[in-house]
């Protein structure tokens, strides 16, 4: 349940970030060794921004593997299960991609389009 | 209209912890941040070392529910505050900020946090602590490290407990470090048994030679 402060958090900052616009699109960027899960955000995130000018903008979640630079051969592989190096063979790297979780940008309505739309 | 924000979702957490590490670091409070499953030790391991450091020792523990593990703790008769998250399943900075005002941190040295028996989200929130241990036990089987590389991947140390219950369990100790060093090569790794006692002044030994405010 700890995805419920993490998406109260998304709130607070696209709501500041958008001054005021209509978000059509919210763009996440989450590593596979965080511990997020996108379908938890998203459910919070529907109840959260029910009848507000939230409610219907999209969540879309990128998603990073781990990546590693292989602590022999200095190669970056992305690691199966035990974490064997596809170029030299031994096993584990440095970390380099995976810890990723923080919001990418945000698609907001144009202000003259709108106007367009409601005349 | 796209607008670029790039910003970390945990930045609020992460600023009320650099807060949290400033207050231990004026105190000269060396702070641990104990993680494990439910079970695996992490009340057991800290009994044992309260004896052993020779020190003010200070414990706040974290649970859903129940006082039992701070009514245990309590026994050596030092500060020690329970904080129920009532479901919450990790302990964030904020939560520690609240517990540091309930104790009294003047001369203690260090300072032990239970967070919740969990393996994965305790690991996306920093506390304000020096060092950040995982207790693995041996019933939980040799795997975990390469099912849990999120928390693994960022602890200072790896205490496997219950090493008593080696010849009831198939575990390879092998595959068990392996799947450590892999992502995480500077992690120290302790085989350890509360029961025993095997292990853990060794255990004990590393952990006074990382505080630095002895
Ligand atoms: N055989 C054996 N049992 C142990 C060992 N260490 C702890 N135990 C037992 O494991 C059980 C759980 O230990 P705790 O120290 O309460 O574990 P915990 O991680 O604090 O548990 P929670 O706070 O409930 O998540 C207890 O019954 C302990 O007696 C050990 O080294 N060997
Ligand atoms: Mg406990
Ligand atoms: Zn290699």
């Amino acid at each position: 349940m700890h995805e419920l402060a993490v998406t109260e958090e998304i709130i607070k900052v696209v709501t500041d970030a958008s001054k005021g616009r209509r978000i059509r699109e919210i763009v996440l960027v989450i590593g596979n060794l965080s511990s997020f899960i996108d379908e938890s955000i998203q459910f919070y995130f529907d109840k959260l921004t029910e009848s507000t000018p939230l409610e219907g903008a999209k969540l879309s979640f990128k998603r990073i593997p781990v990546k590693l630079r292989c602590y022999r051969c200095r190669e970056e592989f992305i690691p199966d299960e035990e974490y064997i190096c596809p170029y030299c063979k031994s096993i584990g790297g440095d970390i380099i991609e995976g810890r990723e979780f923080y919001i990418e940008s945000i698609e907001v309505e144009d202000e003259d389009r709108d106007s367009k739309e409601y005349t | 209209m796209k607008i670029e924000i790039v910003k970390n979702i945990l930045e609020a957490n992460d600023q009320v912890a650099l807060l949290n590490r400033e207050t231990f670091n004026n105190l000269n409070v060396f702070t641990v941040n104990v993680m494990a499953s439910p079970g695996a030790g992490k009340t057991s391991l800290i009994l044992e070392a309260i004896p052993r450091l020779n020190s003010s020792v200070a414990v706040i523990e974290g649970d859903v529910a129940s006082s039992i593990d701070s009514e245990k703790v309590a026994r050596f008769n030092i500060p020690v505050v329970q904080i129920n998250t009532g479901g919450n399943c990790h302990l964030d900075a904020s939560m520690i900020r609240e517990a540091i005002k309930k104790l009294s941190l003047e001369g203690i040295r260090y300072l032990f946090i239970e967070n919740i028996g969990n393996l994965i989200c305790p690991a996306s929130f920093d506390l304000g602590e020096h060092i950040r241990i995982v207790i693995s036990s041996v019933p939980e089987g040799d795997d975990k490290p390469y099912k849990y590389p999120g928390l693994f991947s960022t602890v200072d140390a790896v205490i496997l407990n219950k090493i008593d219950l080696l010849p009831y369990v198939d575990f390879n100790i092998e595959y068990f470090k392996n799947g450590i060093t892999a992502i995480n090569k500077k992690a120290k790794i302790f085989p350890v048994s509360c029961k025993t006692d095997e292990g853990i002044d060794s255990w004990v030994e590393w952990l006074k030679g990382e505080n630095r405010y002895k």
